[in-house]
């Protein structure tokens, strides 16, 4: 039985990352903007916030730096995106694109470095409860703000009123400008904010998941966080969800090659990537029930003048 | 301006800014453009002859720590030995596909006389390089093809993976020894093996647990698979894999584990029970010396403790005295030949004979191992 | 203050000058990377723009790269022109690879020349299967093919590897996972002996004229183009624009999966888990730089090879890490969607 509380404390943990990074894009996409430039804003920040841990050896600096390289990046896109109204798709594929090259570029004098001993957390008293401790309370305080954010976000965006505007934005741009709302900024403003969730969640790949820095080493976690928030049909509780399940998919597949299971190890790898796939069809086979959760001015410029 | 004036002036912008780009590719053409060979030196007085170009072609970055670090020591240790007498030079990250070509071609076309390929995926691009250019030799590692001017090498890492097995075995509490695997090609079972074998040899109950990650070198899969074998019992970890990811997957766990390639103990002190190294050195400085004195022959070799080019170090405090002792003895029965890891009695999975008893396996038999022993638990992937 | 006032109608001078605009400001910046990382900026531009052309050796190994990403661009700009947005061209050359290595794989000694087509067709084959996927989901679930042909990659990736550390696993080679070497019947023929650019090139180029033909001049291409640019338009005129996607989706599929044919009975020789070059992601590049037109791709494939074979040298030669190529496609593209905004829009110094 420990093994399975150890299997589901490795999934929380897998599911962190992804979590963190579908959250801030969902952001984005609920303002009507996609940025397919999630992988390189992740590999960015992994590696500023590695970069800040070897110099100054605090986590806490390595996730700031982390969160300010993906909203630098994630603010050239908007700029990009927003005024100039350069095609979306097309600009957040740069974005990846020269987001991986830089990265692995800059990080050449860091391959070798090493980070300081990681302390293991543990929540007093509750770490200690058989089976439900290991599983659930020995993490790293990450794994519960990914928690926090989405019940955080769930509470701004559906019972406050600046979340009502950022939905009415992604919903009907021209009429949220008509309405007198500089719908250009908030959209910035989510924009940033995605962008820096996107790079605490690289941070945290680089500073705690695997405490190492190597070319590439988000390993298209990115792409797949785009998928969950479609996957989650733009709700926050189910990107959740989604990504302790993607997560746990990760590890199923070393858990059932050390089981002894014989599939071919290709195969459980394929799985997360297939689910996708599924669900994407499933989800969207329904014009009406894609109408009503998706933001409706996804992927479209929006133009004030017009 | 008018939208005439405008276009002219673009063009006129457009057409300079194509002229200095050539007159770029022009201007620079007094550097003498690389010789394809240095012209031999026929001075009236006894000139100091050229230095021979040596190039190293590595599949991952000098910074691994691990595979690629073992052998840009060894080509520093070429350059300590022959002084000014050699000049060398590597090209990392070179991928195991049709740009090594390119890559090994350039190298020669360089100048360098001697190429070394330290993977086994370089084994087709060097050979059709080695046709081609045969003033030049060719040294692959891992790999099984030779040629007039091209020889193979590769060491003996299943002797480091027995004495890290047998410090296993001693260190163990759960009985579960825990083995991340990159590849499942020969080499990598048969360190499997002997990993299992040391550890028995002292412990006749531990079991071998295995994941396979797919690749040499992917720090955060490791991580993954090194987790998912501690979750499945193993308290110490051995690893087949190039990066430090599953040492401090252990440290972080609370468990123990062994540095690969090179020595890792700086990457996780408390965790680290010893480091299963590969010094390329002791052959690169013989490779280099043969064809500086022209004694360079093809051919395929394979060193071990006994050349020097394996070692187990940095064995941690806490490993009792006498298995440090027992290691001491090992190695100095590998070096005079007393001693052979690979002699039956040996069983299979299936409990039949392996290696008959007091059979000892040559190296053919060692170079197409694909089964388990006897403690390794499940079977080999794509059997 | 710098104000974006549209122009009445796109500018064509712009049209062309945007892509020579945005080269020569990623060789600016290029040139201020060099100087701050202690390199000679002249000796660095040289690496990328004059060494890879100077010899007649250098120039077939940058045709060599060029074969593949023209290949595949030709087939995303009809993508792209008719608004789908095919991301996983490199899982579509995959396939492609895999089903032309399963047709060499079934050559012996004995095989005459005609397994060459044969390879080729079935990379086309594989290449539009794994596109036809994606059209089909798009097609009767309304998925979006972005997500799609992006996770599709990944799962040929796999796929590949299963095939060749398995059932396609050369039983001679030492349980590594590749396969045999492929016979020398089934090598694509070379256009000059001595280099390893293959007829491919002239596949590439035949490419480039039938692109521009149905584009520019049949009523097919006509029709597949409204449909991407005013999909209402399309509508009205009765421009089926689920004809559109699927031939947008087989061409793409069709182009990728010959551009690996022809590199895994080409240069490669054999199936290896290192088939996946990137190809297909760096082609998309190449697609925009060239403005999705194949005369211009011609020059952005010319020049996405330049720099990737100039990072290897910049390696060798100056000492700079090969990641420099990532760096410089990735500014390229940037500044050439940045550059872009000047053919809508016109800047005005306004007080």
């Amino acid at each position: 039985m420990d093994s399975y509380a150890l299997l589901i404390a490795a999934t929380l943990n897998a599911g962190t990352v992804l979590a963190i990074a579908s959250l801030g894009l969902l952001i984005n996409e609920k303002v009507g903007i996609v940025n397919l430039g999630a992988e390189g804003m992740m590999l960015c920040a992994a590696l500023a916030g590695f970069a800040a841990v070897v110099h100054t050896g605090s986590t806490v600096v390595g996730f700031a730096a982390g969160m300010a390289a993906g909203a630098l990046m994630a603010a050239i896109f908007g700029v990009l995106v927003i005024w100039l109204n350069t095609n979306q798709y097309a600009t957040g594929l740069a974005l990846s694109l020269f987001g991986g090259g830089f990265s692995a570029f800059a990080g050449t004098g860091y391959v070798q470095a090493r980070l300081p001993e990681q302390t293991a957390w543990a929540i007093p008293l509750l770490g200690d409860i058989p089976l439900l401790g290991p599983a659930l309370f020995r993490h790293h305080p990450m794994v519960y703000v990914a928690m926090a954010l989405t019940v955080g976000l769930i509470w701004f965006l559906y019972r406050t009123r600046t979340g009502l505007v950022l939905r009415s934005v992604g919903e009907s741009p021209e009429s949220a400008h008509a309405l007198g709302y500089p719908v250009r900024r908030i959209r910035l403003a989510a924009v940033v904010a995605g962008g820096a969730l996107c790079g605490l969640a690289g941070a945290y790949i680089s500073t705690v998941y695997t405490p190492l820095w190597v070319e590439g080493m988000v390993a298209g976690k990115g792409w797949i966080a785009l998928a969950l928030t479609t996957f989650a049909t733009w709700r926050p509780a189910r990107v959740l969800l989604g990504a302790y399940l993607f997560g746990g998919v990760t590890m199923l597949q070393f858990h059932l090659q050390g089981a002894g299971v014989n599939v071919p190890s290709q195969f459980l790898t394929m799985l997360p990537y297939v689910a996708t796939i599924v669900v994407l069809a499933l989800i969207s086979r329904n014009p009406t029930w894609i109408r009503v959760n998706m933001p409706s001015s996804i992927g479209k410029p929006f133009y004030p003048g017009s | 301006m008018t939208d005439h004036q405008k276009r002219s002036l673009l063009k006129v912008a457009a057409l300079s800014a194509l002229a200095s780009a050539t007159l770029i590719g022009c201007g620079k053409k007094e550097e003498p453009a690389p010789a394809p060979a240095p012209a031999p030196v026929a001075a009236p007085e006894p000139a100091k002859p050229e230095p021979l170009k040596v190039a190293f072609a590595y599949v991952g970055p000098v910074g691994d720590g691990g595979w690629t670090f073992a052998h840009d020591n060894g080509r520093k240790a070429v350059e300590k030995e022959f002084g000014d007498k050699v000049v060398t030079s590597f090209v990392e990250n070179v991928p195991e596909s049709a740009d090594a070509e390119r890559v090994i071609r350039d190298m020669a076309a360089q100048g360098n006389k001697v190429v070394f390929g330290t993977t086994f995926g370089y084994m087709e691009s060097m050979l059709k390089v080695a046709a081609d250019t045969p003033d030049v030799k060719f040294e692959h590692a891992t790999g099984y093809k030779t040629a007039p001017n091209m020889r193979t090498y590769d060491s003996r890492t299943y002797e480091g993976a027995y004495m890290a097995g047998v410090i296993a075995g001693a260190m163990t509490k759960s009985n579960t020894l825990g083995v991340v695997g990159s590849i499942p090609i020969p080499e990598v079972i048969r360190n499997i093996n002997s990993f299992t074998l040391g550890a028995q040899s002292v412990n006749p109950k531990i079991k071998t647990k295995v994941v396979w990650v797919g690749e040499w070198f992917n720090p955060p899969k490791e991580t993954e698979a090194a987790t998912s074998l501690i979750n499945g019992g193993a308290d110490i970890l051995f690893q087949n894999t190039d990066s430090s990811a599953v040492l401090q997957t252990a440290g972080k766990l609370g468990k123990r584990a062994f540095g690969w390639d090179s020595d890792m103990s700086a990457y996780e002190p408390k965790a680290h029970l010893a480091s299963s190294v590969i010094n390329w050195g002791p052959y690169y400085v013989k490779a280099v010396g043969d064809a500086l004195n022209g004694t360079w022959s093809t051919g395929g070799v394979w060193w071990g403790v006994k050349e020097g080019a394996i070692d187990i170090v940095s064995i941690a405090e806490d490993v009792p005295a006498d298995i440090k002792t027992k290691i001491d003895t090992i190695k100095a029965g590998l070096k005079d030949g007393s001693f052979a890891i690979w002699k039956g009695p040996i069983k299979g999975q299936d409990g039949k004979d392996v290696l008959a008893k007091d059979v000892v396996a040559d190296d053919a038999f060692m170079g197409g191992i694909k089964f388990y022993v006897k403690g390794v638990e499940g079977k080999v992937p794509g059997g | 203050m710098l104000k974006l006032e549209a122009r009445p109608q796109p500018s064509p001078l712009w049209s062309y000058a945007s892509p020579v605009l945005a080269l020569a400001i990623t060789v600016l910046i290029g040139v201020a990377l060099f100087v701050a990382l202690g390199k000679d900026p002249v000796r660095g531009l040289q690496v990328f723009f004059w060494d890879p052309i100077k010899s007649g050796y250098a120039l077939s190994e940058l045709m060599v790269k060029v074969t593949p990403l023209l290949i595949i661009a030709l087939g995303l700009a009809v993508c792209f022109r008719s608004n789908v947005w095919n991301i996983g061209a490199e899982g579509q050359y995959i396939v492609g690879a895999i089903a032309a290595g399963g047709v060499a794989l079934l050559a012996d000694k004995t095989t005459g020349p005609w397994i060459v087509p044969a390879i080729l067709l079935a990379g086309v084959t594989g290449g539009m299967a794994w596109a036809g996927i994606t059209a089909l989901l798009r097609d009767k679930f309304n998925a979006s093919e972005i997500l799609v042909s992006l996770m599709l990659v990944y799962v040929a990736i796999q796929f590949l590897n299963f095939m060749v550390y398995g059932p396609w696993k050369d039983p001679m080679g030492y349980n590594f996972p590749q396969t045999k070497t492929f016979e020398a019947v089934t090598q694509i023929p070379r256009l000059f002996t001595g280099s390893r650019v293959s007829i491919g090139l002239l596949l590439a180029l035949a490419g480039v004229a039938a692109l521009w033909v149905f584009l520019f001049r049949t009523y097919a291409g006509f029709a597949q183009q409204v449909g991407g640019l005013a999909p209402a338009a399309a509508l009205y005129a009765g421009f089926s624009s689920r004809k559109a996607l699927w031939i947008a989706l087989l061409a793409s599929g069709g182009a990728a999966g010959l551009a690996g044919a022809l590199e895994v009975a080409g240069p490669i020789g054999q199936l290896t888990p290192f088939v996946p070059a990137g190809y297909g992601f760096a082609a998309i590049i190449v697609a925009f730089v060239g403005r999705l037109h194949p005369v211009g791709m011609v020059f952005s494939a010319i020049l996405m090879s330049m720099f990737y074979i100039g990072g290897e040298l910049a390696q060798s030669r100056l000492g700079l890490p090969k990641s420099i190529t990532g760096v410089f496609q990735g500014l390229l593209l940037f500044t050439l969607l940045a550059c872009d905004t000047l053919i809508a829009y016109r800047i005005k110094w306004s007080r």
